[in-house]
């Protein structure tokens, strides 16, 4: 196990980068779109 | 199906599902990386370098199985024109060069250590290259082209020209000489990796799966939602009302 430790640890590293980059985005994105609708919305109602 | 090309009727879909998804995919990929690290034996020849095989190998069905996912999608653009068919390809897109550029990165990872190198010009690796590059012309083409229709289009063509390189990744492996080895799940006359290794295998890359479905999922949920902010900055255009309209296109 060992003379790969460092192969296996960079692999799986590398992959939960990735995906926890993009669920991040993605709900950043979400949350970002849902707030500028919301005050869309609102300039829309007190117009 | 022509239920959900409503997107409220799809939002509401979306939300019931995600959860389930995102729950399930936790779980699948929680068992799949105990049964990676703690029950799955050492390969007899790579020894625990196999332990990369159960990122690598989803990641690479991943690839290739949203490519399938962006087809459908681009075939519901031009033939049916289902509204949702090109937000469907939007969002598959970024997910599909995500999974892909694990496959890469990871297969580099246990080249080294294996083959001496972290990359050869192999009929496998390159067609999986060509089809992270395919994924990020997507990605640009959409980024282009300013009006979405048209974009929705073209990218629709650029991936029906670009899936003649799936059955290629597939078979290269049998096509050519490669230093890649051949298919051992996805064969006939069953696969050739022993049960003790194949379940984990499985399960991964069912974690896998469930999490791009939940994935894919929350980005046409966002991808409706900017095009509803987009009518709405539009409309508020055309009212004549810059105040709102710079509002909505920030």
């Amino acid at each position: 196990m060992k003379d790969y430790t460092f192969y296996i640890a960079a692999a799986y590293g590398f992959a939960a980068l990735v995906v926890v980059t993009v669920i991040a985005k993605i709900m950043l994105d979400y949350r970002a779109l849902r707030q500028k609708l919301t005050r869309f919305d609102n300039k829309e109602r007190n117009r | 199906m022509l239920k959900y090309a409503n997107p409220t009727n799809f939002l509401a879909l979306a939300a019931r599902l995600i959860p389930w998804l995102a729950g399930a995919a936790a779980l699948a990929l929680a068992v799949g990386l105990y049964l990676t690290f703690f029950v799955a034996p050492d390969d007899y020849q790579q020894g625990a370098s196999v332990k990369i095989m159960y990122l690598h190998v989803p990641a690479a069905w991943l690839g290739m199985m949203c490519y399938m996912v962006m087809t459908s999608a681009a075939l519901g653009t031009l033939v049916w024109r289902h509204p949702l068919a090109d937000a469907a390809q939007k969002a598959a897109a970024p997910l599909g060069a995500a999974f892909t550029l694990v496959c890469l990165v990871t297969g580099s990872m246990w080249g080294k250590p294996m083959w001496g190198t972290w990359w050869v010009w192999d009929a496998r690796l390159t067609s999986v290259l060509v089809l992270f590059l395919i994924y990020l012309g997507l990605i640009g083409l959409w980024q282009t082209i300013e009006e979405p229709a048209q974009a929705a289009r073209a990218a629709a063509i650029l991936t029906l020209v670009g899936v003649v390189n799936i059955p290629i990744i597939k078979f290269s492996v049998d096509w050519w000489n490669t230093l890649h080895q051949s298919a051992s799940v996805f064969r006939l006359g069953g696969p050739t990796i022993a049960p003790s290794m194949l379940w984990p295998l499985l399960i991964m890359a069912l974690g896998f799966t469930l999490l791009f479905f939940a994935l894919h999922l929350m980005a046409i949920r966002n991808e409706i939602l900017s095009r509803r902010l987009r009518r709405l900055s539009i409309t508020a255009a055309a009212a004549e009302d810059p105040e709102v309209a710079g509002e909505a296109a920030l």
